[in-house]
């Protein structure tokens, strides 16, 4: 099977750490391009690629301040992963509440032993 | 039926999630109803369906596989080997989702004990490559623990 381009959505999107961590960044607030260059310590095309990436799935929106780019998150596509995880979460749950039955039960018979 | 908590999942890494949950029961307990099969043919589907077969043979290089008739009507099925069990506490074995052979998780429980409670956690840890295939297989449905590194953090920062 043809492997998805980096860019098809949010989920490849954040795969790449480097592109959680500008995430993580402007998370914090709105900062332009210098701004991350700065502070994670690499080359402005490297994040400036990254942020085109995050810029194609809707993750970042950026708008023009004086000659310079601000960008900021825009955490709306994030939405399909946190679902994701939260119906993993569900399923757990459901199994867990059952079990949390068995247990009682078992603890039943365990103090019926006792006597 | 008393409830005892809420399952929490966390993602530690790309490649791991990791799943919390205490029980109102000594951790014996806990450990017996993981691993008898009548016991676990009670819980192990949730809501979503209904177990129609486990095998468990627990020693080390011994097997396991779990079927279930979903609601739905289709049956899915897992299975396994144990890499590691120490009786009452812990148990590493293997897994694979029958319609996605090529996938090996590693499945870590961990149990224990303080008071009359017990503690569950679960550590599955992924190949960074099969989670990539598997969601490029199946779109956003499976396997996508890859990608939610700190997502679920920024999420909640942004709410």
């Amino acid at each position: 099977m043809a492997r998805a381009a980096t860019t098809a959505d949010a989920f490849n999107a954040v795969a790449e750490p480097r592109r959680r961590q500008i995430l993580d960044l402007l998370a914090t607030g709105e900062r332009p391009v210098n701004d991350l260059v700065a502070l994670l310590g690499v080359v402005q095309p490297l994040v400036s690629k990254h942020l085109r990436v995050l810029r194609e799935v809707g993750l970042v929106d950026v708008r023009g301040e004086g000659r310079q780019r601000m960008y900021r998150v825009n955490s709306r596509p994030l939405k399909p992963i946190h679902d994701w995880v939260k119906g993993y979460e569900q399923s757990w749950s459901e199994r867990f509440d059952r079990l949390d039955g068995v247990l009682e039960e078992l603890k039943a018979m365990e103090d019926g032993d006792d006597q | 039926m008393t409830s005892s908590g809420t399952a929490t999942v966390t993602l530690p890494n790309d490649t791991q999630i990791l799943i919390t949950r205490d029980f109102d029961a000594p951790r014996h307990l806990v450990y017996k109803a993981w691993t008898t099969p009548e016991l676990i043919k009670r819980w192990w589907s949730g809501d979503r369906g209904e177990v129609t077969l486990v095998e468990v043979d627990l020693r080390v290089g011994g097997m396991w596989r779990y079927v279930m008739v979903a609601n739905q009507g289709f049956e899915v099925a897992f299975h396994g080997e144990y890499r590691e069990i120490v009786t009452n506490e812990r148990i590493v074995s293997t897994e694979v989702f029958e319609a996605m052979p090529d996938e090996v998780v590693v499945n870590t429980y961990a149990f224990t004990q303080q008071g009359g409670r017990t503690t569950l956690t679960i550590l599955v840890q992924h190949t960074g490559q099969a989670i990539r295939d598997a969601h490029i297989a199946s779109g956003m449905e499976a396997g996508m623990q890859e990608a939610m590194d700190h997502l679920e953090q920024v999420a909640v920062s942004l709410r």
